[in-house]
């Protein structure tokens, strides 16, 4: 059942095209995963899913809600955690979520009974009567994960909810998303971590400079990619020439594909063999024949970063660095204010 | 969990709580309370001092300089303390808490408004009134209650026309850098060109022009009657340039300015809210 639709959606800000045309849809009690690197445009479709923006053009429903023309009744169904968390260092943990329950008008005692479930099941009972600006990050995120829990919203909008915290706390949260997900809540997550989509999502959506690159089970598209996923070195860090070199070899070896160099690798090659095919030996004599020797050679499973390279020709990793030059923090910040 | 249906109470519910985190921040951090409070006294005692030896009734209708400077005073701290309002509205936007509001289902977001209308009204009583006690302490009088209705209705008038002004700022403005760069510049500039701290037949002609359009004139001379032992709502209040203006004269254009003034912000805070 497709609990959430979104058609033909896209979102300018000025000379930037955040959103182009994507079209996704989510089922009902999944924990969809938005995987992509930093700028690609999550954080806006997330933000057009909590209705905290507007889309330029396209549709979205929520359980057949039209989320433009109704985003009361959609606030009403969501609860969101913001990547940036927002909150008051003066009040404490419990004031906060006393505020948040008022804001979502509940019940003086579905209140109390609540924050407390909520300060029991994220183990928050030792620092919730603490002011909020004495938390640690793992502590500032779990209370704000706890306000977008709160009023036991349909739908959960989770923004790199684990980025930068300690194991501990990523643990707590990955645990939570996972009973969550058991007692049938829709959970929208978004992350640049790998490990942590692949562990947690049923669905997931590859997006890359607002558009969408591929989206299915995280094992489906994994499986499709076929072939050895190997990884090459000749030196333990190598540079572009000898890089581009081998990759000269490697084009002459008949089975090899998809060759392509990962500089966040030390410039290793990672390319994919068919199965069944003895390229090694043929790999061997020409590099030796070009005076190199092979100082690692790794074979593993196709991963999500796999699939993100096949689509885009770079890694995730080297997607992050290149758009961390590109992107100007403070303009989107004053950008993304009200 | 099923959240109740749609009613005025939940308007209440979320005003009160939103309203109620502001308390909360100045019980936490009352030093903007009790500034509040404190810049207005050292006026009044080293302004009162400045003019001790002046001749007697060298001001109409006033037996001291701090009878007169009492009422500009008062309406100066109400005043601050409105303009400052759109400063916890702009950290919320900077550091953005605003979107924790935006996010949730608020049966109106004019509470967001409401609640730093209703917080800044009552700090400014509650400073207004400090200040009139500490006035009468150095023998500076009080009004009768007749004089504190007048004192706290033109007071109301004049947070919510400061206020709605100053969270207009913080919607329009790209920080709070900017908006606290534009308070300081404005601040003290309309004090002294209003009738706080002398009267207009003190001031050159231009500055008396300006004075008497000053909103900040139209507070002072109301509460400047109120500290009057026989009050006259058709007394003339100030001797303007233009002609002479009763204190209903004076309420009623600062009633005027108000409503002019949140009818102005509507669209905006509804572009910046919806």
């Amino acid at each position: 059942m497709n609990y959430i639709q979104i058609k033909n959606l896209s979102k300018s800000y000025p000379n930037v095209s955040a959103l182009n045309n994507l079209n996704i849809t989510i089922e009902k009690g999944n924990l969809f995963g938005i995987l992509g690197p930093n700028g690609a445009g999550k954080t806006t479709l997330l933000k057009i899913l909590s209705t905290l923006i507007a889309p330029d053009s396209g549709e979205v429903y929520l359980n057949k809600i039209d989320l433009i023309k109704k985003p009361r009744e959609i606030r009403k169904l969501i609860g969101y955690v913001a990547q940036e968390i927002a909150l008051d260092k003066i009040l404490t943990g419990r004031e906060l979520l006393d505020f948040q329950a008022d804001l979502y008008h509940m019940e003086k005692s579905k209140k109390i009974e609540r924050i407390e479930f909520l300060i029991n099941q994220l183990d928050m009972i030792d620092w919730i009567d603490k002011q909020c600006g004495t938390y640690s990050g793992g502590m500032k995120r779990r209370i704000d994960l706890a306000a977008g829990l709160l009023h036991i919203p349909k739908v959960l909008i989770l923004d790199e909810p684990t980025v930068g915290l300690d194991i501990e706390s990523r643990n707590i949260i990955w645990e939570l998303l996972e009973s969550l997900k058991r007692d049938g809540m829709t959970i929208i997550l978004s992350s640049h971590y790998l490990d942590e989509i692949d562990k947690l999502a049923d669905n997931v959506v590859i997006i890359d400079g607002g558009k969408v690159i591929d989206q299915g089970t995280p094992f489906n598209l994994k499986s499709k990619l076929g072939g050895e996923r190997i990884s090459l070195k000749v030196q333990e860090f190598s540079n572009y020439e000898e890089s581009e070199k081998l990759k000269e070899i490697l084009l002459k070896i008949d089975g090899i594909s998809e060759i392509v160099v990962n500089k966040s690798q030390g410039y290793s090659i990672n390319f994919v063999a068919d199965k069944g095919k003895d390229f090694l030996s043929k790999l061997k004599v020409e590099l030796a024949f070009c005076k190199f020797e092979i100082f690692s050679l790794t074979q593993s499973q196709p991963s999500l970063d796999d699939v993100y390279l096949q689509a885009t020709g770079k890694t995730l990793q080297d997607a992050e660095i290149m758009m961390a030059g590109k992107r100007d923090l403070k303009k989107e910040s004053k950008q993304s204010m009200r | 969990m099923e959240l109740q249906q749609y009613s005025p109470y939940f308007l209440f519910q979320e005003t009160y709580a939103l309203t109620k985190r502001l308390f909360i921040q100045l019980k936490r951090r009352p030093s903007t309370l009790f500034a509040g409070i404190l810049q207005p006294i050292i006026w009044l005692f080293l302004f009162g001092a400045l003019f001790s030896n002046a001749p007697k009734n060298f001001l109409p209708g006033v037996d001291s300089y701090g009878n007169f400077l009492g009422a500009g005073l008062i309406v100066f701290t109400a005043f601050s303390g409105a303009l400052n309002s759109g400063l916890p509205l702009m950290f919320d936007r900077e550091f953005g808490f605003l979107n924790r509001l935006l996010v949730a289902p608020l049966s109106s977001r004019l509470s967001i408004v409401l609640s730093s209308f209703l917080y800044i009204t009552i700090l400014s009583f509650v400073q207004s009134l400090v200040i009139m006690f500490i006035s009468f302490l150095l023998g500076y009088g009080f009004p009768n209650i007749f004089g504190l209705g007048i004192v706290f209705a033109t007071l109301i008038l004049l947070v919510l026309f400061v206020t709605s002004i100053s969270l207009c700022l913080a919607f329009v403005l790209p920080g709070h850098i900017e908006l606290i760069a534009l308070i300081f510049v404005i601040n003290l500039p309309l004090l002294f060109s209003s009738t706080a701290l002398a009267p207009i037949s003190f001031m050159p002609n231009w500055l008396g022009w300006i004075a008497s359009i000053n909103p900040l004139t139209f507070a002072i001379e109301p509460i400047r009657t109120a500290y009057a032992s026989q009050i006259n709502l058709d007394l003339v209040a100030l001797n303007a340039p233009y002609g002479d203006l009763t204190c209903r004269n004076c309420i009623s254009l600062l009633f005027i300015l108000t409503i002019t003034s949140l009818l102005a912000i509507r669209p905006l805070l509804n572009k910046k809210l919806n």
